[in-house]
């Protein structure tokens, strides 16, 4: 037990093979296809038959047992890709999910991110267009809901799969109390968190590789230093979400009673550290999409670059669970306690 | 990803936070900003005389560079005035790694005790970020070197022990490539002092070297292989010996002010306050991996960059907010009554804008970046 601030030899394999399997399966084209749904059933019968869906699931219910700095490490390549399958969703929904078919990922899950209203409606599940299955908070419970997914939702930003979902139409299974949603959340903010990573990662690439290419006044625009400066802010924002990501599987994983003793800076607090990493990642993503698309030029709002892409789904993804402000001070209250009165 | 400290560097850890707690008291923090001088010799001596300076200085003792992190981590989060015993370990580690035997010998012992304090002498009136420019010269005459010029930013001069010195020995080679740095007394004669004061309340000074002569002895790492022990100083100076947690302390002080006045339940408040403890957290991860890094056989330097860029724009962010908050209450200093956190949250903005120059200008580390890490082509 010692800082190691490396991938495992185990997750250098995992980045590649992921990240070689969502370059093939599925360049940015593939994304650009499956809009505006946002979801691709053939990508995602590979992804099954790669054994992702249930590789964060215990080996006695038939998964890979994987810990969670190796989800981390996919749902970054996830981001990188922007592929249109629900990994991220499904991996943090089986963090209490055990069925069979959700392991092995022929019927896919959704994290309802938000407690269902008073009419017991979920609204806009990321993911709630394509699941089989829900899981998410109604009143002081948390229930899981099978029912038939509607295959479309409203268009969105993001080309996400999101819909409206009923927390008391269909098969419905109450697993315990409110609380009990809390470890879903937390995996679902530190996966997200990994995946914004990977897309401010690749918008930083496309932006790179564009400058170096693109030439003005007879040199590559990636030799001016206003151009250099915005560019090199990213792979500092990127670097740090994902070691702050890390830090909070690693927590998560490992830590009971974690400090929270920000006056000195040391916070070990899982379920603060996923929503920390959930805000900054969500700032880089942003950053980053928002620079490189600026450095494409005019190319940059056209249609047929990929940036744009990255873009939308940069604010999508860090969106959805809420806006920043009110995310912001949820964790105001884990850290401080909260408001009296 | 492992982020456990071993049970080694939690002892370790718990030593210095005990030292901490006896040595680094109100009146320690009132005298180094009265004094503008920014270290306490007792603190030194304390950590040199449990053999803490060797133990946490890179290539000595146990040399493990996480406990450098820690040491310096847990000064900075308590205010500690240490920027002192930061140049000082700097420099035992590049005559560590860089000198003679002889000068091994004759310089660390005297730093890692806690008794001797070392200056730095790079910038010159007008050469700043382009130091590979100085004109300060070192000319042979027989077996003696002769230097003659001026420093500026010379830090802490006024009470080091010993200086090093960039210098021009050859004027025609590039000019990266005709440069020698010396270690040497700061008692030589012909070495004068003039005290520079600053708006973060630091003094530094402008000094100047008028026939100061001295022998092979004091050349440190080669005779115009001066860019080389530049570049390795350098390595540890940005982001691994403190410097990128400064806005920890400013946090706590302006909370406890903020709580006692009511403010601290406004939202815009809170929010705020979450997102600079979120840079806080980055902060240190990047610190730690630099440390990480350097723990590992490797040298930081470009990870310096990136960790220093962005812990120094964390601080004056968290420097900014925190005083607009206060108001009125943001603008009066210490001992005045009514002053926002004890007049820290002052001092802070004043402070803050330093940051982003000394060690590496943010602009020359983000050139750094887009150089070295994105392969950008070179810009100037």
């Amino acid at each position: 037990m010692s800082v190691d601030l490396g991938l495992s030899p185990d997750q250098e394999s995992i980045a590649e093979l992921f990240d070689g399997f969502f370059s093939n399966e599925a360049p940015p084209a593939v994304a650009r296809a499956a809009e505006p749904l946002g979801f691709d059933r053939d990508l995602w019968n590979k992804v099954i038959e790669l054994g992702a869906p249930g590789m964060g699931s215990a080996p006695e219910n038939g998964g890979g047992g994987a810990s969670l700095g190796d989800l981390v490490v996919v749902a970054e390549t996830v981001g990188r890709s922007i592929a249109p399958v629900p990994l991220v969703d499904h991996l943090a929904a089986l963090s209490l999910l055990t069925d069979a078919d959700l392991v092995a990922g022929e019927a896919i899950a959704a994290v309802a991110v938000r407690p269902a209203d008073a009419n017991g409606i979920w609204s806009l599940v990321p993911t709630g267009a394509v699941a089989d299955v829900v899981v998410g908070v109604d009143g002081d419970e948390t229930v899981v809901v099978r029912s038939a997914p509607p295959m479309s939702g409203p268009r969105n930003h993001g080309s996400m799969p999101l819909a409206d979902r009923s927390a008391r139409e269909g098969s419905r299974t109450v697993l315990g109390p409110a609380s009990l949603f809390d470890a879903v959340l937390d995996r679902w903010k530190l996966l997200t968190a990994a995946a914004l990573v990977g897309i401010a990662d690749a918008a930083k690439e496309l932006g790179v590789a564009y400058v170096k290419d693109r030439e003005q006044f007879g040199v590559p625009v990636g030799s001016f230093q206003a151009v250099q400066h915005g560019l090199a802010d990213l792979p500092v924002a990127i670097d740090g979400g994902r070691l702050l990501t890390h830090k909070a599987a690693w927590a998560l994983e490992n830590v009971t009673d974690g400090l929270l003793d920000w006056a000195n800076n040391d916070i070990t607090d899982g379920p603060a550290l996923a929503t920390m990493a959930l805000l900054f990642a969500a700032d880089a993503a942003v950053m980053a999409t928002d620079r490189s698309l600026h450095y494409h030029g005019g190319y940059g709002f056209a249609e047929e670059y990929d940036i744009q892409m990255y873009y939308r789904r940069a604010r999508g993804w860090s969106l959805i669970l809420n806006d920043p402000t009110t995310v912001s001070l949820s964790l105001a209250d884990r850290l401080f306690g909260s408001v009296e009165g | 990803m492992d982020f456990s400290l071993s049970p080694e560097v939690i002892e370790f850890r718990d030593e210095i936070r005990s030292i901490v707690r006896e040595f680094v008291t109100p009146e320690i923090a009132d005298r180094m900003h009265t004094t503008g001088v920014f270290d306490a010799p007792e603190l030194n001596l304390e950590l040199g005389r449990r053999g803490i300076l060797e133990r946490a200085c890179p290539g000595l003792g146990k040399g493990d560079p996480i406990e450098m992190y820690v040491m310096f981590n847990e000064l900075e989060k308590a205010g500690a005035p240490y920027d002192g015993l930061a140049v000082a370990l700097m420099i035992a580690a590049v005559v560590n790694k860089l000198g003679t035997d002889e000068q091994k010998e004759r310089i660390i012992p005297s730093i890692i005790s806690g008794e001797a304090l070392v200056c730095m002498g790079y910038s010159e009136a007008d050469f700043g970020s382009d130091v590979a420019s100085i004109k300060t010269r070192a000319v042979k005459d027989g077996d003696e070197w002769v230097i003659n010029g001026s420093k500026m930013w010379t830090t802490l001069a006024q009470v080091a022990e010993w200086l090093i010195l960039l210098t021009r020995t050859d004027l025609d080679l590039p000019k990266h490539k005709g440069l020698t740095m010396f270690i040497l007394p700061m008692n030589t004669p012909g070495i004068t002092v003039e005290p520079v004061h600053t708006l973060g309340t630091e003094i530094t000074n402008a000094t100047w070297y008028d026939d100061v002569r001295v022998g092979d002895e004091a050349v440190l790492g080669g005779e115009n292989n001066g860019w080389r022990t530049m570049t390795t100083v350098l390595a540890f100076e940005r982001g691994v010996m403190g410097g990128t947690n400064a806005g920890v302390p400013l946090l706590r002080h302006f909370h406890e002010w903020a709580e006692a006045n009511g403010i601290f339940d406004e939202p815009t408040t809170r929010e705020r306050m979450a997102r600079s403890v979120i840079d806080m957290q980055v902060a240190t991860l990047l610190t730690m991996r630099s440390a990480w890094i350097a723990a590992s056989g490797g040298m930081p330097g470009l990870e310096g960059s990136m960790t220093k860029v962005f812990a120094v724009e964390a601080y004056q962010r968290a420097s900014r907010w925190t005083q607009a908050t206060a108001g009125p209450a943001g603008l009066l200093q210490f001992h005045e009554e009514g002053a926002a956190g004890e007049g820290f949250v002052e001092y802070d903005a004043r402070h803050s804008p330093v940051m982003s120059i000394y060690g590496g200008t943010t602009e020359i580390n983000r050139n750094n970046i887009a150089e070295r890490h994105l392969g950008l082509p070179k810009s100037r």
